[in-house]
């Protein structure tokens, strides 16, 4: 079945499908080369900084192995964990546990974000990571 | 009148399965916003054999089902942000008729994504999270070929259901 679907379904695209699809693999390019080089022109030292609803709380040197506990008026909490020179969420109160899963980040604006918990963990200075940077 | 409601209602109950389906799979890539977009299946379909004005509907019900079954009223947000962005997208670029159902899919799944990270960006008040965009953009594309792709097989056999498009509402 699955031989026969994508033959008819490709017949069925016009000529200004795959001009759609040049336009968004070009602007996801373009996006991608514009944050790389913004982050060449930074040579400080690799932070994490912790915002929470946008107001920065804290910043960690990545290359000191710390924990930090993040914790908020109502109860809810993150874990920061730095070590081996990258950030990650080790826990968190929040319901889906989507920073926690997150792996560790440690290139230039690559964040973890808990939006139930309306925090960012911002990498600030990172490396620059390359082609690699947005498909690991 | 009676038969487009009961279809409406068959489509409803099969998106809210396909995003159940989807909420069963593990998170796959460890970035947040990726997703097949199954339900988007039957948005499309909807679309192409219903007409907008049931389409519409049809996605508000079943994202606020969704949100409210699988997940929580937070996380509804961003679904709805996705949802309507990307259905009123699609829409428009059906009516202009310069794309066919693939693009059309992939116009959908994009802005999906798109309209999530507006939301989150807005929610945590930083512009960093458009660092995910490149990625996002291209795993709306690619979800949105695959469910495009299918979507103009189905929509060619259900012909029956199209014609009621024309025929009037």
């Amino acid at each position: 079945m699955v031989k026969s679907v994508i033959p008819a379904g490709l017949k069925s695209m016009k000529k200004n499908d795959l001009k759609l699809l040049a336009v968004l693999l070009g602007l996801a390019l373009a996006a991608f080369v514009g944050m790389s080089l913004y982050a060449r022109f930074t040579t400080k030292e690799p932070q994490a900084v912790v915002l929470l609803d946008g107001k920065e709380r804290g910043r960690y040197s990545l290359s000191e192995e710390t924990v930090v506990e993040i914790r908020q008026e109502d109860g809810s909490y993150n874990i920061l964990q730095i070590r081996d020179g990258k950030a990650e969420i080790t826990e968190a109160s929040c319901p889906d546990k989507i920073c926690v899963n997150h792996r560790p980040v440690r290139g230039q604006g690559e964040s973890l974000v808990c939006l139930p918990n309306r925090l960012v963990v911002e990498i600030e200075n990172g490396e620059d990571l390359g082609i690699d940077a947005g498909t690991r | 009148m009676a038969k487009k409601t009961a279809y409406l209602g068959m489509f409803t109950a099969l998106a809210f399965v396909f995003s159940y389906i989807e909420f069963l799979l593990p998170i796959n890539l460890g970035i947040p916003g990726i997703k097949l977009g199954l339900a988007n299946l039957v948005s499309i379909v909807a679309l192409y054999t219903m007409g907008a004005s049931w389409a519409f509907p049809l996605s508000l019900v079943r994202i606020l089902l969704t949100g409210l079954t699988f997940g929580n009223p937070a996380s509804m947000i961003y679904s709805l942000a996705g949802g309507i962005l990307s259905l009123a997208i699609m829409i428009v670029a059906k009516r202009c008729k310069l794309f066919s159902v693939t693009g059309v899919s992939v116009l959908g799944g994009v802005f999906h994504n798109v309209g999530q990270i507006l939301v989150a960006i807005l929610v945590v008040e930083t512009a960093s999270l458009l660092y995910y965009l490149p990625v996002l953009i291209l795993s709306g594309t690619a979800a949105g070929v695959l469910i495009g792709l299918l979507s103009s097989i189905l929509i060619r056999h259900l012909r029956k259901i199209t014609e009621m498009e024309q025929v009037g509402r």
